[in-house]
C-alpha cells in the first residue's frame, strides 16, 4: 500500500511538474488567451449534417464576394447538387462563366461556357496574377479551408467577424487590416462582409454574422463533402462493432467457464 | 478438449484434408502456430491482446494502403490532388483515407502498449531476447514506413517534416551530407524524394510482415511469457490458443475497433495537423513544424540536445538501447508484480515518455526546454543507471510456485523459484 502511495505521490510530482511547466508558456502568447467565437455549427455532433438551406446562402456569399478574390480549385459544379441545387440549376450557376477550353482542331484555345463537371472558376489565372492584384498578398485557395487552420470553422468565422479598429498604439503596416483572430493581427484582406452585402432570396436577414455563418457552413461543406456520408456509415458501424463485441464477449465467457 | 479444431481426427481424416496435407500439412501447421495444438500458459490478461491487435492493424494498414496506391499520384505537382481525388470523387475513397491515416495511429496504440506490457512484465528476459529484438526491428521499420507515409500527401507538414527528419542525418561527419544526398535523390526535398520514399512506403510493411513472421516464430520456441513471469510447470498450467485466446483475441479486437472507429468517422482529423491541408510550399515555412504524436517524444530527446550530432544521436540512442534491455535489467525476476521498486520506478518512466511526447509538441524554449532536458535525462537514467542498480539493490517479493497454485506464495517458495529459473 505504501508502494502505490509512494507511486501514486512520484507520478502526481511529474504530473504537476508538466503541467507548471505548460502554465507559464501559456501566459506568454496572448492570441491563445483570446477564445474563437463559436456560433454553433450544424455540421456539429455524430448526428450533425449541413444545413442546406444555410449552405445554399453561403455559396451565394461565395460567389457573390469571395470568389473575386479567393479560387474553390477541388470543387467542381455538380458537387452543387449535394446542397439541394437541382440539375438545372447547376447547369445555370455553371453556365454563368466562361472557362477556357481547347485545344481546339485549329489548335487554338477558345472560351466557352462553364459546364457542371468543370471546377469553380478561379479568379486570377496563376498566383503571380493573384498577388498583383492584391498588394502583393496571395488570397489562399479555399477548398480545404475550414480543415487547414487550427480551430476550423470557428476560426473562419472568427476571421469574419473578428475585424475592428486596431487598439491604440498598435501599429497598422500601409494597406493592412486589423483582425483579432488573425495571428498578429495584420491581415492584407479587407473586412470582406457588410451588412446586406448580399440580398438572400428566401427573406434571411444578411447580418455580417448571419452571412460570415451561412459561408463558413457552404465551406465547411466544400472542405468535407462526405461528412454526412461518414457519419451515417459510423453510426451503422457503431452498432454493429457494439453488437459483434457483446457477441464475442458472450461467447468468450462460455468458452472459459471451465477455465475460470 | 475444443472438438471443431483441425487437432481432431475427424478433420484430418476429410479425404480433401488428408489429400493436402500429405502434400502440405498446412493444416497442422495453422493448428501448431495458433490453434488448438499451441499451449499458451492459462493466465494470459488482456494486457496479452495487443500483439494480435498489431497484427491486425498492420493487415488493415496493408489492404486500405493497396487501395489508396491505386488511386495515388506519386509526383510533387500532382500529389496533394490526387489525394483529394480520393477524399472526394473515389468511390469510398475517403474512407479507405481515414482508415489509413487513423490506422497509423493505432497501429502505433497497439505496438506501444504492448512493447510496454512486455517490460511491465519483463517479457524480453531469458529466454525471450530475441523476440524482443525482432521486436524492436519492428519498431523501427514501423517508424520509418510511418514517417515516409506522412510524406506522401505533400502537405506543407509532410513536406517540413521530410525536410527537417532527412536533415538529421547531415549531422554525420564526413559521410552525412552524402545520406541526405542519397535520401533526396538530389539537392533538396523534391519529387525523386517522393518517388523513392512511395516506393519505399510500398515495400516496407512486407518487411515488417516477414519480421513479424520471425517474431512469432521466436514466441512458439518458449510461449508467451505470462502476467506471473514464471515459467510454465506442466500442462496443467496451459490451455490450448484455439479457442481460449482466438476468442479472447476476437473481443479484444471488437473493443478496439469500437474506439478505431470512433476516430475513422467521427473524428478523423484528431491526429493530424490543419497545415497538412495546405499544398507543400517549399518557400513558406509552417510556424511550428510537429511530426505527428507517435515521434513526439524521440523529437523532444533530439531539440534537447544543444549539439545536432550528440542530438541525432541520443535520439536514435533511445530506441536502439532497447535492445540492451535484456542485459541492462539484471533482476532474475521477469514480472514487475513481484518487484516492488522496479514497478514503480517503471511508471514513473511511462510518464516521462508522456511528458516527453508534450515537450515534443511545443516549441522548445523556456519551460519547455527544461522539462524536456530533465525528461531526457530520467529516460537514459532509467536505463542506464537504475535498471542495473535496481537487479542488485530490491528485494523481489516471494514467487508462487507455479501459475496453477499461486496463491501458494511463501518467502521459501519464491527463493526456490529463482533459483530454478537461475538453473534455465
Amino acid at each position: 500500500m505504501r508502494k502505490l502511495a509512494l507511486a501514486f505521490a512520484a507520478s502526481a510530482a511529474l504530473v504537476a511538474l508538466t503541467l507548471g511547466a505548460a502554465a507559464p508558456a501559456q501566459e506568454m502568447s496572448p492570441e491563445a488567451e483570446l477564445k474563437l467565437p463559436s456560433p454553433g455549427w450544424s455540421f456539429d455532433g455524430p448526428f450533425g449534417t449541413f444545413d442546406r438551406a444555410a449552405a445554399q446562402r453561403g455559396f451565394q456569399v461565395y460567389r457573390d464576394v469571395c470568389s473575386t478574390c479567393h479560387s474553390l480549385n477541388l470543387v467542381h459544379y455538380r458537387n452543387l447538387t449535394d446542397l439541394g441545387f437541382s440539375e438545372e440549376e447547376v447547369k445555370a450557376i455553371a453556365a454563368g462563366v466562361q472557362v477556357t477550353d481547347g485545344p481546339n482542331d485549329q489548335g487554338e484555345m477558345y472560351e466557352r461556357p462553364g459546364r457542371p463537371y468543370d471546377t469553380f472558376k478561379a479568379p486570377f489565372p496563376n498566383d503571380n496574377a493573384a498577388r498583383a492584384a492584391n498588394n502583393g498578398a496571395l488570397p489562399p485557395d479555399l477548398s480545404l479551408m475550414t480543415k487547414a487552420r487550427e480551430g476550423g470553422p470557428d476560426y473562419v468565422y472568427g476571421i469574419l467577424t473578428g475585424f475592428s479598429d486596431p487598439p491604440p498604439g498598435f501599429k497598422l503596416m500601409e494597406g493592412m487590416y486589423y483582425n483579432k483572430y488573425f495571428p498578429g493581427h495584420q491581415i492584407a484582406m479587407p473586412p470582406p462582409l457588410t451588412p446586406d452585402r448580399v440580398t438572400y432570396a428566401d427573406g434571411t436577414k444578411a447580418t455580417v454574422e448571419q452571412e460570415a455563418h451561412d459561408v463558413v457552413t457552404f465551406l465547411h461543406w466544400a472542405a468535407e463533402p462526405n461528412l454526412e456520408t461518414r457519419k451515417r456509415i459510423g453510426m451503422k458501424s457503431m452498432i454493429f462493432l457494439f453488437v459483434l463485441s457483446g457477441l464475442l464477449y458472450a461467447v468468450k465467457r462460455r468458452v472459459w467457464r471451465d477455465v475460470h | 478438449m475444443a472438438t471443431s479444431s483441425p487437432s481432431s481426427s475427424k478433420f484430418y481424416s476429410h479425404p480433401v484434408v488428408k489429400w493436402i496435407e500429405y502434400r502440405l500439412p498446412i493444416f497442422s501447421f495453422i493448428d501448431h502456430s495458433l490453434g488448438s495444438s499451441y499451449p499458451a500458459p492459462k493466465n494470459l490478461s488482456y494486457w496479452w491482446n495487443f500483439g494480435s491487435l498489431a497484427g491486425a492493424m498492420l493487415t488493415i494498414m496493408i489492404v486500405s494502403g493497396i487501395f489508396l496506391a491505386m488511386n495515388y499520384t506519386p509526383h510533387a505537382s500532382l500529389a496533394f490532388d490526387s489525394v483529394e481525388r480520393i477524399m472526394r470523387d473515389v468511390n469510398y475513397g475517403w474512407l479507405m483515407r481515414y482508415v489509413h491515416m487513423n490506422g497509423a495511429s493505432f497501429f502505433f496504440i497497439a505496438v506501444y502498449i504492448h512493447l510496454f506490457r512486455g517490460m511491465y512484465y519483463g517479457s524480453y528476459k531469458y529466454p525471450r531476447e530475441v523476440l524482443w529484438w525482432l521486436g524492436v526491428i519492428i519498431l523501427l521499420l514501423m517508424m520509418a514506413t510511418a514517417f515516409m507515409g506522412y510524406v506522401l500527401p505533400w502537405g506543407q507538414m509532410s513536406f517540413w517534416g521530410a525536410t527537417v527528419i532527412t536533415n538529421l542525418f547531415s549531422a554525420f561527419p564526413l559521410i552525412g551530407d552524402s545520406i541526405v544526398t542519397l535520401l533526396w535523390g538530389g539537392f533538396a526535398v523534391d519529387n525523386p524524394t517522393l518517388n523513392r520514399f512511395f516506393s519505399l512506403h510500398y515495400l516496407l510493411p512486407f518487411v515488417i510482415v516477414g519480421v513479424v513472421i520471425m517474431h512469432i516464430w521466436a514466441l512458439h520456441m518458449h510461449g508467451s511469457n505470462n502476467p506471473l513471469g514464471i515459467d510454465t510447470k506442466g500442462p496443467q498450467d496451459k490451455i490450448p490458443f484455439h479457442p481460449y485466446y482466438t476468442v479472447k483475441d476476437l473481443f479484444g479486437l471488437g473493443v478496439f475497433m469500437i474506439i478505431y472507429a470512433g476516430f475513422v468517422f467521427f473524428a478523423p482529423n484528431f491526429f493530424g495537423e490543419p497545415d497538412n491541408y495546405i499544398k507543400a510550399n517549399p518557400l513558406q515555412t509552417p510556424p511550428h513544424i510537429v511530426p505527428e504524436w507517435y515521434f513526439l517524444p524521440y523529437y523532444a530527446i533530439l531539440r534537447s540536445i544543444p549539439n545536432k550530432l550528440l542530438g541525432v544521436i541520443a535520439m536514435f540512442s533511445s530506441i536502439l538501447i532497447l535492445f540492451v534491455l535484456p542485459w541492462l535489467d539484471t533482476s532474475r525476476v521477469r514480472s514487475g508484480r513481484f518487484r516492488p521498486v522496479f514497478r514503480i520506478f517503471l511508471w514513473i518512466f511511462l510518464i516521462d515518455t508522456v511528458a516527453l511526447g508534450f515537450v515534443g509538441a511545443h516549441p522548445p524554449e523556456g519551460w519547455y526546454l527544461v522539462l524536456g532536458r530533465v525528461a531526457t535525462i530520467w529516460y537514459f537514467l532509467h536505463f542506464i543507471i537504475l535498471l542495473p542498480l535496481l537487479g542488485w539493490f530490491e528485494r523481489p517479493l516471494p514467487l508462487p510456485a507455479s501459475i496453477s497454485e499461486p496463491v501458494l506464495g511463501g518467502a521459501r517458495t519464491a527463493g526456490a523459484a529463482v533459483r530454478s529459473m537461475e538453473k534455465n
